[in-house]
């Protein structure tokens, strides 16, 4: 005891005498600063985009988003065909790849997967749950033609399929990682990514290696890691000492001084994102058309984005964010108009409508929420009504929002992160995705030919035709208004100078492949 | 003294049983469940059903708790939700860095706050009294978490003397040194609330000992001022001083929270907040029962010590 605490004095003396320079990351290995500790590294398993982060650097799928795009491109397939039907996908895949564990990447493999996730009879499903498995819902049968040919049975034409698998949902990980650490798996994750896992001490970093045999070439980085540092004022600190050479979600206050500062280097990048706040179509003020276009009007999202989210977002036009540059749309936002909207309200006979209008308190992708409510609280006062805002922690007011406005509330907050202009609107617009039918159109907005559109555009397996059928849901959306459209958030990421070739993806995927230092 | 702290030992189970139905029912009340915390945005109620029924949520809620306790009576913890790992692992994992940051921020409260009580109480009215006293209030009003980023901004940002967070380098650390040195701005921003109010407390302890008849009778008799200080009014005033910081390891161990996640430090508080906020009812059960096992601990130790302190609380 008493020799331990003589070393411990000693220690101490010595630490405090002699030393310079505390924090230095050590060359050609990338610190990452992230807003929390991954749940798990099994990608089947999580939800995070947090999380995301880090799987793509040690898993591939069997397709990804081509760089700087929301378009597929092979990865462990090297090609594909889809049947006239567009129900049957058949990969040929790479040969010769190995997961991290020596064990090999083949059609055996890529079944196992999707087996895993979707069947409640594999011995491997109770390593799950699987949250995101209904991404791939639309799979009847995964069929191994060959050890390098697999074969996708769809249930029905499902265009989303392919974008789909370019997701994190849809990395490959290693059947016999999988087999010698059940449950654990999560902890000891094995890929064919370009980085191996090394280590994880919990909620300190998470630390992963170069992969010298990666088949699309190994990376610069001898390693990169991963460190959770939750307090966004401390990860600002961290980065400024030094201890950290990037830094993800920089708070919109912080992000002009590290633009002024030529040490570091600002990133930023649209991503497929929408903020919004839902409008109660089935009862209400806000179940006549005039008066939900009233409150587009009278919200001055100019000021949203540039002053209480600093230039960190766009102004929302519509439902599918225009990250999606593929689908053909001209719509304009609504314009600041509260004249018109005065108009508007006068024209529908409701002179203060009252309005309850839900708001959380923070949650994934929200932004500034509560500063949010707030300001488009003032703004619809402004023009007459009459808001009354109630406030809810995340879970509780998911609790409440997912299972409908009716009887509650005339309008509430919320955001999205897609892969597919599918998603959103499929999931959260159409007529029978009413909260009773276990969907997420919580404000029971019903447009026929909205409906019509979206069931085409989800079968069309041609990307043009898609684009057109999007945009006319753009347009017609845009014109019922059955949200208040918002904002498109800017993803944005800070680096120190000398990290080079460093790019943000609008799929909001980090990809470290091609990253030095 | 032997049965004294085996009946203290004893006492501790229904404390910890009762705690752990009051968790198990506040955790079952507030609204939202683990399975919309995993799911997010997608949490349709089919697919929550689908991962209740996976995690075993599906069942009645007695019967949970049942299944639950008949578990950690054999030892099993069950595992994290949110984590998808076994509870045991990351309290334990946890607790070691919370007891690390708390420990050493204990001593370090202790040995402040006894000090500058004494020397306060000793030049009472003094300036050095006057000094003391206002820090001591500086430091018991100042909001910890908010003093953490400011010492975190002068030495780690500013003079580049200290790690701004975390418990060890990323690189190139895992030693004892690297350790101390991640220790020093978490410990000493987590002693300072705690030892103002032993500070204070020890003070007036001291006023009134050193009034007693007994003070006066060691002064007769011509012992140095030094030995009547040390040897006759601290340890007596010890005694009422001891119980307080038995109170105030609850309060670093609570404390902890903020600073755990000011600095990064990857303690059993920051995970108790995030468990909270998915919905994460074992691991929530698991961290409480050992926090509060531990208090109970300390607390049983300072009256141990108390009691050899005093010998009329012996019998």
């Amino acid at each position: 005891m008493k020799r331990l605490f003589q070393r411990a004095a000693v220690a101490a003396a010595f630490a405090l005498v002699g030393f310079t320079a505390a924090a230095q990351t050590p060359p050609n290995v990338l610190i990452v600063g992230q807003i929390a500790e991954p749940q798990s590294l099994d990608p089947h398993a999580v939800t995070a985009t947090n999380d995301f982060r880090i799987l793509v650097n040690l898993y591939d799928g069997l397709v990804r988003y081509k760089d700087g795009t929301l378009e597929v491109e092979p990865a462990l397939a090297e090609s594909w065909t889809i049947s006239d039907d567009g129900k049957t996908y058949t990969f040929k895949l790479r040969e010769g790849v190995t997961f991290h564990d020596g064990s090999a990447f083949d059609a055996t493999a890529v079944k196992f997967n999707f087996d895993r996730m979707l069947k409640e009879d594999h011995p491997f499903h109770d390593t799950g749950p699987f949250p995101l498995s209904f991404n791939f819902a639309s799979i009847d049968a995964v069929n191994v033609i060959d050890d390098n040919t697999v074969e996708f049975q769809l249930k029905e034409a499902f265009a989303p399929f392919l974008s789909n698998l370019a997701y994190p949902t849809g990395l490959i990980v290693s059947p016999a990682a999988v087999e010698e650490h059940g449950q654990e798996f999560g902890r000891h994750p094995s890929g064919t990514g370009p980085f191996k896992f090394a280590e994880w001490q919990s909620n300190q970093l998470v630390a992963a290696e170069r992969n010298e045999d990666y088949w699309d070439g190994a990376p610069a980085l001898e390693a990169v890691v991963f460190r959770p540092i939750t307090d966004s004022n401390t990860r600002v600190a961290e980065m400024l000492a030094g201890g950290i050479d990037v830094m993800v979600e920089v708070p919109p206050d912080n992000l002009a001084s590290f633009k002024s500062d030529a040490n570091f280097s600002v990133t930023e990048q649209a991503g497929p994102h929408v903020w919004f706040s839902i409008l109660n179509t089935k009862e209400g003020p806000f179940a006549d058309k005039r008066v939900r276009q009233a409150a587009n009007y009278a919200v001055n999202k100019e000021t949203l984005v540039n002053d209480v989210l600093q230039g960190t977002a766009t102004v929302a036009a519509g439902p599918i964010p225009p990250a999606f540059n593929w689908v053909e749309s001209s719509v304009e936002p609504y314009p600041y108009d509260p004249e018109k909207a005065k108009a508007l309200l006068a024209e529908a006979g409701v002179e203060n409508p009252e309005l309850t209008f839900y708001v959380t308190e923070g949650g994934s992708g929200m932004l500034n929420p509560v500063v949010m409510g707030a300001a488009i609280q003032a703004d619809l006062q402004a023009v007459g009504f009459d808001v009354s805002i109630e406030s809810y922690e995340w879970n509780t007011f998911l609790g409440r929002v997912n299972a409908g406005l009716e009887g509650q509330a005339d309008m509430a907050e919320m955001a999205w992160m897609t892969n597919d202009p599918d998603t959103v609107p499929y999931l959260t617009l159409r007529t029978d995705a009413q909260p009773e039918n276990g969907g997420f159109n919580s404000g029971y907005y019903s447009n026929p030919e909205v409906d019509k559109l979206l069931d085409q555009a989800r079968t069309s397996t041609d990307q043009a035709e898609r684009g057109r059928l999007y945009g006319d849901v753009q347009q017609i959306v845009h014109d019922d208004a059955p949200w208040l459209f918002v904002a498109n958030w800017k993803q944005n990421a800070v680096t120190t100078a000398a990290v080079q070739g460093f790019k943000l993806q609008p799929s909001f995927l980090l990809h470290l492949k091609d990253v030095s230092k | 003294m032997p049965s004294y702290i085996l009946k203290r030992l004893l006492s501790m189970i229904p404390v910890l049983f009762g705690l752990s139905v009051i968790v198990f029912l506040v955790m079952a009340m507030i609204p939202g469940d683990p399975a919309i915390a995993i799911l997010g945005a997608y949490a349709t109620p089919e697919n929550v059903a689908r991962i209740n029924s996976d995690l075993g949520l599906d069942k009645p809620l007695v019967q949970q708790y049942f299944i639950w306790i008949g578990n950690v009576l054999q030892g099993d913890f069950g595992r994290s939700f949110a984590l998808n790992r076994p509870v045991l692992d990351e309290v334990l994992e946890r607790f070691r860095a919370t007891l690390v940051l708390a420990g050493v921020a204990l001593v370090l409260c202790s040995v402040i706050g006894l000090v500058a009580g004494v020397v306060s109480a000793v030049r009472q009215f003094g300036w050095v009294d006057k000094v003391i006293t206002f820090v001591v209030l500086a430091g018991i009003s100042v909001p910890s978490f908010w003093l953490g980023l400011i010492l975190i901004l002068l030495f780690a940002v500013k003079w580049r003397l200290l790690p701004a967070s975390g418990m060890y380098a990323v690189y190139g650390g895992g030693d004892l040194k690297d350790l101390l040195l991640h220790l020093i701005l978490p410990a000493f921003t987590l002693a300072v609330v705690a030892a103002g109010v032993i500070a204070r407390l020890t003070r007036a302890a001291m006023l009134e000992v050193l009034r007693q008849d007994f003070i006066r009778t060691a002064r007769a008799k011509g012992l140095p001022e030094r030995s009547v200080i040390y040897r006759h009014a601290f340890r007596a005033a010890l005694v009422s001083v001891i119980p307080v910081i038995g109170i105030q390891a609850g309060f670093v161990l609570g404390g902890a929270v903020y600073i755990e996640t000011v600095f990064q430090w990857p303690g059993v508080g920051a995970m108790l907040v995030k468990a909270i906020s998915t919905r994460d009812i074992l691991l929530v059960q698991g961290g409480v029962l050992v926090v509060a096992g531990s208090y109970v601990f300390f607390n049983l130790i300072a009256d141990v010590v108390q009691t050899m302190l005093d010998p009329r609380i012996r019998t």
